[in-house]
């Protein structure tokens, strides 16, 4: 690329086809999402030694191989971890690196922006865990629990900086995962290739649209209610200093009406890549394609109806619980229906039992038993006997392993091949699903038996005799057969990554239009943008079966392809907040000290920006066959 | 929409052809434009919220000052106005910089933003008179969540006051022509919506207080 590509911005801009500034200054949408998955895989493996280190403290009654308060920073930190920085980067991995084939464009509407969104979730993600360099005794590490209740974070009952990383890591996440939402939005509405309609898409393309709009919807309320606490820790504000006439409750409000979409906004993607993945394993069309699609656009909008469902012991009365448990028995409907639409697609299919498919059937199996428990919870007098036991617990794994992260490993096989022009090995892949499958069922099953024993969440260690002991021992025992199968998947991508890039551009029969490119696709994607006719343009391209002309190809451009630039800005961008952030930690100890690194965050901020905006989008010029 | 018009010309078509053309979209809207009115409803949102919280808690201030012993309502009508006005000041800007009056476009540019630095200068004057009335961020949670919200309405008339500054440079040779009228159109949106949420705040915040 390097050598042939003209650059066209005013400034000089980096260029380089290979190397480390290759990656720091890359605005190519494949490249962000493999940054997105080997980032948020790290972070898996950190929120994941952090359940490790609990169970193992649960194993056995009276255990103190942790302290209470290193307890509770595991937990908040693990229940941040997978969620901000495990699951949902994950989610934006597949999204970054397949929206753009999917739709058949040459990249994502804002490039530059997209970069940014990475790169402010690596700073965020990395400032969010400084803490632990600095211990758990002295209240550095969040510990305050995953939502951060007020007033649990206010300064007389966590003095130390942990809730000062939690607010402000989240706020600094928040704004790349609202940067993402407005960019996905316009790529899928304005970039899609000539005739695919949206009622053409495939699925997995809208449960990003859907995502993204839940995403732009839910995170302002969850930023407003991190500024408060904030405001409240930084400058002595009195949001919710109760003695002030500050209301803790208010916080749940604000905290949860973002809380219950960031539910969907976990699983929705899954569903999605879900979607993608049964139909071609089992060469059959995706059953109930409209109703897929309007089932998701009706959770992303009864989403936010749902949330005081995690308040129903707060005390706000008989009527809003009342209220509150009917909306969340409603949002179960259009999530029944696709399992159905699931199993529909299977039936009479040739189905084709590859890892991808294995992940993706179990993910039918767990998310159902997750959805069951769910249902549960949504009576408002059952929840008041479920809250804060495991019971609850047992819920969020199954939606969330069982669930997303089912669906993120038949993904990585599924599209593996794609993105690495090698398959990943099948018979390890076999051992990778049936470990985790069984690890998993071994250590998040009993939690039901101890939710309804009573055992309540967050307790660092119990007596015994409360009858807790075996299903807490087996518990323990599962998370080894988990790691296991994690291992298992980690050597997998260890051998296949040795050995030649020999993938087809199509193993599975694909049915969308990332099949249609090499293994891997070149940087441009698309030498010639194809012309779409059909739902599953692809496939019928292939098998006909007595449609008309599904897909067509025109002759690739005649000129160069134009791409655009490098850009070291969103680094840049991405530098600013940061900076400004770590001011902010010290404004409680240092103040003028502190106002000077926030003075010094604003100015990169706005340095960065007018460099974005002068330097323009720019652009190479690349010839069709180059840089693949 | 545009794709279906696509689906009328001849059979043989590559798309490559389309996606030169920047301008050219599915939904004939510019990317920016677009992806600015996503941002500008997330924002809806956000001021939403805060203006949920101030509710919640403007009557919170006893023993303390609150707001109808500090709200002076001529003042805030005339600093109500003078961001009204930058907001037609804004149209007239987009309208000269898309008939390609790039100099024209540059003053109207220009006005806004002094419209925007006279509001900031009546907020600055407001803050120390109410400060020195003895209502801080910490006196009360009315002072938290009053200072909260028109703080950040603030902060960003102060951010968009900085983007028209930007502009005014950016159209410093031969002024905002109409190769640069997109740029200084998704100005203006942001403007007028910051104008917008300044309108509901003077309603609730200032208006609705004296309504008996």
């Amino acid at each position: 690329m390097a050598t042939a590509a003209k650059t066209l911005g005013i400034l000089p801009r980096p260029n380089a086809a290979t190397g480390f500034w290759s990656w720091v200054a890359t605005v190519d949408h494949k490249r962000i999402g493999i940054l997105y998955g080997i980032t948020a895989f790290f972070f898996f493996l950190v929120g994941g030694i952090e359940a490790w280190v609990m169970r193992l403290q649960l194993a056995r009654p009276g255990l103190e191989l942790v302290t209470a308060k290193t307890f509770n920073a595991l937990f908040t930190m693990h229940a941040t971890t997978m969620i901000f920085l495990g699951v949902m980067p994950l989610l934006a991995a597949f999204m970054n690196y397949l929206l753009p084939l999917l739709i058949g464009a040459r990249d994502v509407a804002f490039p530059r922006l997209n970069a940014f969104s990475y790169w402010i979730y690596l700073f965020g993600g990395i400032f969010i865990n400084v803490g632990w360099l600095m211990g758990t005794a002295a209240g550095h590490v969040p510990d305050s629990g995953w939502f951060g209740y007020a007033n649990l974070t206010s300064v007389e009952f966590s003095g130390g900086l942990g809730p000062d990383f939690w607010t402000l890591g989240l706020l600094l996440l928040g704004i790349g995962t609202l940067v993402s939402g407005f960019n996905f939005i316009v790529t899928i509405l304005n970039m899609r290739a000539p005739g695919m309609s949206l009622m053409k898409m495939p699925v997995f393309v809208w449960t990003i649209l859907v995502t993204s709009a839940i995403i732009i919807f839910a995170f302002p309320s969850v930023t407003v209610a991190l500024i408060m606490l904030m405001f409240d820790r930084a400058f002595a504000a009195n949001f919710f200093e109760v003695a002030a006439g500050g209301s803790v409750v208010f916080y749940q409000h604000l905290f949860w009406t973002f809380g219950h979409p960031e539910v969907y906004i976990l699983i929705l993607p899954a569903m999605g890549i879900i979607s993608e993945v049964l139909p071609v394993h089992a060469r059959k069309m995706l059953f109930g394609y409209s109703v897929m699609v309007f089932s998701t656009a009706l959770i992303g909008f009864m989403g936010f109806t749902v949330w005081s469902h995690h308040m129903f012991t707060v005390g706000m009365g008989p009527v809003v619980n009342s209220i509150f448990s009917l909306t969340t028995m409603a949002i179960a409907v259009p999530t029944g229906v696709k399992i159905f639409n699931w199993l529909s697609t299977m039936w009479g299919g040739q189905v084709r039992f590859t890892t991808a498919m294995l992940f993706a059937i179990g993910f039918i199996a767990c998310f159902t038993i997750g959805g069951l428990s769910g249902f549960m919870h949504a009576s408002a007098p059952s929840d008041a006997q479920q809250h804060d036991t495991y019971f609850v617990v047992a819920h969020i794994h199954y939606v969330l392993i069982g669930g997303s992260i089912f669906a993120i490993f038949s993904g990585i096989y599924h599209w593996f091949p794609k993105v690495f022009g090698r398959l990943l090995d099948e018979r390890l892949g076999w051992w990778n699903f049936w470990l985790v499958f069984a690890g998993f069922h071994t250590f998040a099953f009993p939690f039901h038996f101890l939710g309804l024993l009573g055992m309540p969440r967050r307790i660092y260690t119990y007596a015994a005799g409360m009858g807790w002991e075996f299903w807490n021992l087996l518990s323990t025992i599962g998370v080894f057969v988990l790691a296991a199968g994690i291992l298992v998947f980690i050597a997998n991508v260890v051998v296949t990554m040795r050995k030649p890039m020999d993938a087809p551009s199509d193993p599975w029969d694909g049915r969308t239009l990332e099949w249609t490119l090499p293994s891997p696709p070149p940087v441009y994607n698309f030498a010639a943008v194809p012309r779409v006719h059909l739902r599953d343009a692809f496939w019928f391209h292939k098998h006909p079966e007595g449609k008309e002309q599904a897909l067509e190809y025109g002759e690739p451009d005649a000129g160069p392809i134009h791409l655009p630039g490098q850009s070291l800005m969103p680094v840049l961008l991405a530098l600013g907040p940061t900076v400004a952030a770590t001011g902010v930690l010290f404004l409680r100890l240092r103040e003028s000290f502190a106002v000077g690194v926030i003075v010094a965050g604003f100015i990169v901020t706005l340095l960065a920006l007018w460099g974005w905006a002068f330097e323009g989008e720019g652009g190479t010029l690349i010839e069709p066959g180059e840089g693949s | 929409m545009a794709y279906h018009g696509h689906a009328h010309h001849g059979s043989v078509h590559t798309g490559g052809a389309h996606r030169s053309h920047a301008h050219e979209t599915n939904t004939g809207i510019d990317n920016r434009k677009l992806g600015f009115w996503l941002f500008i409803a997330s924002e809806s949102i956000f001021f939403a919220c805060l203006l949920v919280g101030y509710l919640v808690y403007k009557n919170g201030y006893e023993p303390g000052v609150g707001p109808r012993d500090l709200f002076n309502i001529e003042l805030t009508t005339i600093s109500t106005f003078v961001l009204l006005m930058s907001s037609l000041a804004m149209v007239l800007g987009v309208n000269a910089a898309q008939r390609n009056l790039g100099r024209k476009a540059r003053r109207w540019v220009l006005l806004t933003a002094l419209m925007g630095l006279a509001f900031l200068g009546f907020q600055a004057y407001e803050f120390t008179h109410f400060y020195h009335a003895g209502l801080s961020l910490s006196s009360s949670v009315f002072g938290t969540a009053f200072y909260t919200l028109t703080g950040f309405h603030g902060a960003h008339v102060a951010a968009g006051v900085v983007w028209l500054l930007t502009l005014l440079y950016h159209g410093r040779g031969g002024g905002l022509t109409a190769d640069k009228a997109d740029d200084v159109e998704v100005a203006g949106l942001y403007w007028h919506f910051v104008d917008i949420v300044w309108i509901v705040l003077f309603t609730v915040l200032y208006l609705l207080e004296f309504v008996e």
